[in-house]
């Protein structure tokens, strides 16, 4: 019964305002709690959170932009050493051409001037053995000369029928000859 | 001073159905006068006090990288201006209307989950009064952008005889269409809204009522019923906070919807 009576009660109330029609009160303060509500977003908050957003859009470009240049750089830097290596290496073998070819061309210099060196030598020594022979040859000749007319002069000095005596001539002459040999410091000076 | 409905039916027992009533709570400062203060409308500067210390905090502690309460504001804000304003209105135009649909969404999500927070336990937009005041906000807000768009003649062109319609339809269709753009659009935007705070109030308080009667004072079996009922004002609290969101949500995407049929040029 309670129950049944509270509802009844409820639905009878004759004052009950209607929900459709505003008071007064209600409109004032909604509209001043929107109007502080508007202001605060419009003029504060959402501003506010547009630049944080702005700021960060931004800074992600930025980040983008600079990691581009930074790619952009190092690409080139690559690009710039590989030029640079190829350089270096065609210069390289450039130089080891022509290294090369110098080495050779100075080989065959020193081999013309060694094969020069050799011929003129050789045409030198050639030229003294054969100063010598005619020296040694004409002393000889001198010596011989001098030794036979000697040797003649006591072949002539001694009896020259006996053939006995003939040899013991020719054998005192060369010992004669040894001893004088011999005797080379004295001898050799008094010649020269 | 929140809780002065609820002890105001102290003195009484047995069950209390929850009425219209619960809406013109008596009144406790300036009575009579238009500064009238009542709880629904201290639940309202609750509401906003909640509002402003959220997003005022968030603005003023707002960063270029974000903290996690930030993301979440960010988030609601994100969702207001790309899911509402820029999804109706395209990105170049609705870039304009982002702070009204913004400032309407948090709003009335704030003013509508009073609902269901305990102690509060009414909506600050289920007596008429704040519904009214938005939609007056939007009416202005479209209609305004319509005459700017289009001039005074042109708006009304625009909008009473929509092209592309034979001559002597206009008999018919542009009654209804000023009757649409006039009177109906603002007011669907305040009833739509009012009926379903009052509605989700009178459920909730209706099984909680019920819960309390059917637990404290009903005899030996019926008491059964108390955990049934209980259970029911669980699930509707759950359905409150989503018709929460979606009215909040609805009335923003609405107020996008008429701007935009204001500033198009043929619809």
């Amino acid at each position: 019964m309670k129950v049944l009576n509270s509802t009844l009660f409820a639905a009878e109330d004759a004052a009950e305002p209607n929900p459709l029609l505003p008071e007064t009160y209600d409109i004032v303060w909604s509209a001043v709690i929107v109007v502080i509500i508007a202001v605060v977003f419009t003029r504060y908050v959402l501003p506010k959170f547009q630049a944080v957003l702005d700021e960060r859009s931004a800074q992600i470009e930025g980040g983008i932009k600079k990691a581009e240049q930074a790619q952009a750089q190092a690409d080139k830097a690559v690009e710039e050493q590989e030029r640079l290596l190829v350089e270096a290496r065609t210069e390289a073998a450039q130089v080891r051409e022509e290294a090369r070819a110098e080495g050779a061309a100075i080989i065959k210099e020193l081999k013309a001037k060694a094969n020069d060196e050799a011929a003129r030598i050789t045409e030198t020594a050639h030229r003294q053995i054969e100063a010598e022979r005619q020296s040694a040859s004409v002393s000889l000749r001198s010596e011989v000369g001098a030794l036979a007319t000697d040797l003649a002069s006591k072949i002539v000095g001694e009896s020259l029928e006996d053939s006995a005596r003939q040899s013991r001539v020719v054998d005192r002459f060369l010992d004669e000859l040894d001893a004088a040999e011999g005797a080379v410091p004295a001898g050799s000076s008094k010649e020269a | 001073m929140i809780l002065a409905a609820a002890e105001g039916h102290e003195g009484e027992s047995g069950f209390h159905a929850p009425s219209i009533a619960d809406f013109f709570p008596p009144a406790i400062l300036f009575e009579g006068t238009p500064f009238e203060l009542n709880r629904v409308m201290l639940v309202r500067f609750i509401a906003v006090a909640a509002l402003m210390l959220v997003f005022v905090i968030a603005a003023r502690r707002a960063t270029v990288v974000p903290g996690r309460f930030q993301t979440a504001v960010e988030f609601v804000l994100e969702f207001c201006r790309k899911s509402i304003a820029f999804e109706i209105l395209g990105e170049e135009r609705g870039r304009k209307y982002v702070p009204i649909v913004t400032t309407i969404f948090c709003a009335i999500l704030f003013f509508n989950l009073t609902g269901v927070i305990p102690g509060l336990n009414i909506a600050g937009t289920g007596v008429i009064g704040l519904p009214i005041v938005f939609a007056l906000w939007v009416y202005i807000t479209y209609l305004s952008a319509g005459v700017r768009e289009h001039g005074v003649g042109g708006f009304l062109k625009n909008s009473l005889f929509p092209p592309g319609v034979p001559a002597p339809l206009y008999i018919l269709l542009t009654p209804v269409e000023i009757l649409q753009v006039f009177l109906l659009r603002p007011a669907t935007l305040v009833i739509r809204l009012l009926a379903n705070m009052i509605a989700g109030h009178l459920l909730l308080a209706l099984c909680f009522a019920a819960t309390h009667f059917l637990l404290l004072e009903a005899q030996g079996g019926m008491k059964v019923f108390g955990v049934v009922t209980f259970a029911g004002g669980f699930a509707f609290t759950l359905l409150e906070l989503f018709v929460a969101v979606l009215q909040a949500y609805v009335f923003a995407i609405l107020a996008a919807v008429y701007i935009n049929m204001s500033v198009e040029s043929e619809h």
